[in-house]
């Protein structure tokens, strides 16, 4: 290295230096370069083509000569005024609702009951929700139809025992609002887990001196909950929502294997509907329709989340 | 050693006064912890039940599943579920499947990944910050709407009923998030530690991987727990995409087992067991990284 500044010649070296300094800019695009090209190709490529099907007749003869007719805005027009999709849409809202508020709210009173109870039942109670977190979707979904079976279920025999009325040989699924609500209860409990250990690591961060400061102003508990803690959590609060709105909305994998492959209409969601035009009955271009619908509500969401995390991890 | 019993004490003393100002009169201390730490329990016993229903079953012999009043431990204990569960057909060709699917997309996917780490982490360039958005904001694309594009790409590259479709489709689901979290790790080791190797003679190329290299490790391992178990608890896409029995994964074959045999309740769950069972091994390592990783520094103190 010494003998590199005594070289006498300087060409060679400008030269290297030049050439260095290209590669040295070059070298992040190179780094990155493998995974913008797959997710260019298998997700970006993949949703534009989406839209573009959407725009078409392509049904299982297109499917089979890779062509489509094109059809404009025909199969919008043709879902928008299918009253089975609004039946859908609306279902699929009031799940959503449902589900993120229970979600959040319980999750919070688990968080905030976490602070208060002693050493050794955080621990029993952080390690039944690890558990619960880890565990497979489709494993959960073949436990709760097993705990849900109308003849041996142990929930029909459960409630039986409680009086809370007769329970035996109780179908859920007969009627759509008590299977709506099992689905209810089936996405709540899977998605408690991780919306509670982040709110409480989210209170884990609330300055106590905080909290302190506005009891001795008089602040009953309530009072310090609405006032001083969901503010500073309020960040949290938002993300939490967002993905559990993104996850609720396009929710497809509980209900679908539950009810054995083959939902009723009065189950669709919106990604059962568009899987069913889709592949259940050939019409491709309909069902990627829907899911262009699904992909349009849901980027407001996703928005609303990236503007979130951007702001916090301060990439910018 | 007396500051924190003195800390104490005085907390322990102002929340006594708090709970008498606020409530107007004195509550037992010890009965509200008690109702406090109950609730507790009843919340784990809630959320746990479920799962030990399942391991329960498992183990029960058939005449003890089938009862209509529900028999709540084990006792007799049998194996015969978990036995008859991996003798049902494409039992092992499906493990065998999904272990060929996780393990080719972990290793393509860490490569990829450690890559734009590095690249993210250690550079900056212009580009940077859309990037990274791009990575935040494409984990949120709904993988149910793409199966229909993804279904014809596919199949006219002649890859629908093939391993290799699903493992790029997987690749391309677990990227973002693996890009993000190595990010992390990356970012989190000192500049300062490769310079001096530097100055002690290594190469750029022999600093990174002598020093940044091992250290980063640790993430390694993490991401690649996570990326096992996203894609070994796939389903929607392997369903779709692998027709032949022989060609599904794990989670197909679990789903599709109430289907064709009719509900078999023992050998179910004995199978759901199986599924579950590396997934919460690996999740358990890995939870510690997990809980802080999509709101880390969200709340600042």
């Amino acid at each position: 290295m010494g003998l590199a500044i005594a070289t006498p010649d300087q060409r060679p070296a400008l030269f290297l230096r030049f050439a260095q300094l290209v590669r040295r800019r070059l070298f992040p695009y190179a780094l990155i370069t493998p995974s913008v090209a797959v997710i260019a190709g298998i997700l970006a490529f993949p949703l534009g083509m989406l839209v573009w099907i959407s725009l078409q007749h392509y049904g299982l003869r297109e499917l089979i000569q890779h062509q489509g007719e094109w059809v404009g805005l025909g199969n919008y027009q043709a879902i928008l005024a299918d009253p089975l999709f609004r039946q859908v849409i609306f279902r699929s809202l009031a799940f959503t609702f449902a589900s993120v508020a229970l979600t959040v709210g319980l999750s919070t009173l688990i968080a905030l009951l976490l602070l208060k109870v002693r050493r050794a039942v955080r621990v029993i109670v952080m390690s039944a929700l690890v558990f619960v977190w880890a565990t497979p979707v489709v494993v959960t979904v073949d436990i709760w139809q097993w705990m849900f079976d109308y003849e041996f279920g142990v929930i029909n025999y459960l409630l039986t025992q409680l009086h809370l009325g007769n329970f035996i040989h109780h179908n859920w699924f007969d009627n759509p609002l008590q299977g709506w609500t099992v689905f209810v209860v089936i996405v709540v409990w899977g998605a408690i887990p991780f919306v509670t250990i982040t709110v409480y690591a989210g209170l884990l961060q609330v300055p106590g001196e905080l909290l302190d400061a506005a009891q001795v102003d008089g602040a009953g508990g309530w009072q310090r909950f609405r006032f001083v803690t969901a503010p500073m959590l309020k960040p949290i609060f938002l993300i939490v929502i967002c993905l559990s709105t993104i996850w609720d909305f396009g929710v497809f994998n509980q209900i679908y294997i539950l009810l054995n492959q083959r939902p009723s209409s009065d189950y669709y969601t919106i990604a059962i509907y568009s899987y069913r035009e889709s592949f259940g009955v050939t019409q491709y271009g309909l069902g990627a329709a829907i899911a262009v619908l699904l992909v349009l509500v849901l980027i407001v969401v996703t928005l609303f989340y990236v503007r979130e995390t951007v702001r916090q991890a301060e990439i910018a | 050693m007396i500051a924190p019993e003195a800390a104490q004490g005085v907390r322990a003393g102002r929340a006594k006064a708090a709970t008498q100002v606020a409530a107007g009169f004195a509550v037992p201390r010890g009965l509200k912890q008690l109702a406090f730490d109950l609730t507790g329990i009843v919340v784990a016993a809630v959320m746990l039940f479920p799962i030990y229903w399942m391991v329960i079953t498992a183990f029960k012999p058939g005449r003890d599943i089938l009862t209509l009043e529900p028999k709540w431990f084990p006792a007799p204990f049998t194996l015969d579920n978990f036995k008859d569960a991996i003798a049902r057909p494409f039992f092992l060709d499906d493990v065998r499947n999904s272990l060929i699917i996780v393990a080719v997309m972990l290793v393509l996917a860490l490569f990829v990944a450690f890559l734009a780490a590095v690249g993210t982490a250690r550079f900056g360039f212009r580009g940077r910050t859309a990037y990274l958005v791009m990575i935040i904001g494409v984990q949120m694309v709904p993988l149910n709407a793409l199966i229909i594009p993804l279904y014809m790409l596919l199949d006219s590259a002649g890859q629908v009923d093939a391993l290799p479709g699903v493992i790029a489709i997987y690749l391309a689901v677990v990227l973002p998030f693996m890009i993000w979290t190595l990010r992390g790790f990356v970012a989190n080791i000192p500049v300062e530690l490769e310079e001096s190797a530097m100055i002690d003679g290594c190469t750029r190329v022999g600093a990174f991987f002598r020093i940044t290299f091992p250290l980063v490790g640790p993430g390694l391992v993490a991401t690649a727990i996570f990326g096992f178990i996203q894609a070994w608890n796939e389903y929607i896409i392997a369903y779709v995409l692998l027709s032949s029995p022989t060609n599904q994964t794990l989670t197909v074959w679990l789903a599709s087992f109430t289907t064709n045999h009719g509900p078999q309740w023992g050998p179910l769950m004995a199978a759901a067991t199986l599924t579950g069972l590396p997934v919460v091994a690996f999740f358990l390592i890995l939870q510690r990284y997990l809980a802080g990783g999509l709101t880390a520094g969200a709340v600042k103190g």
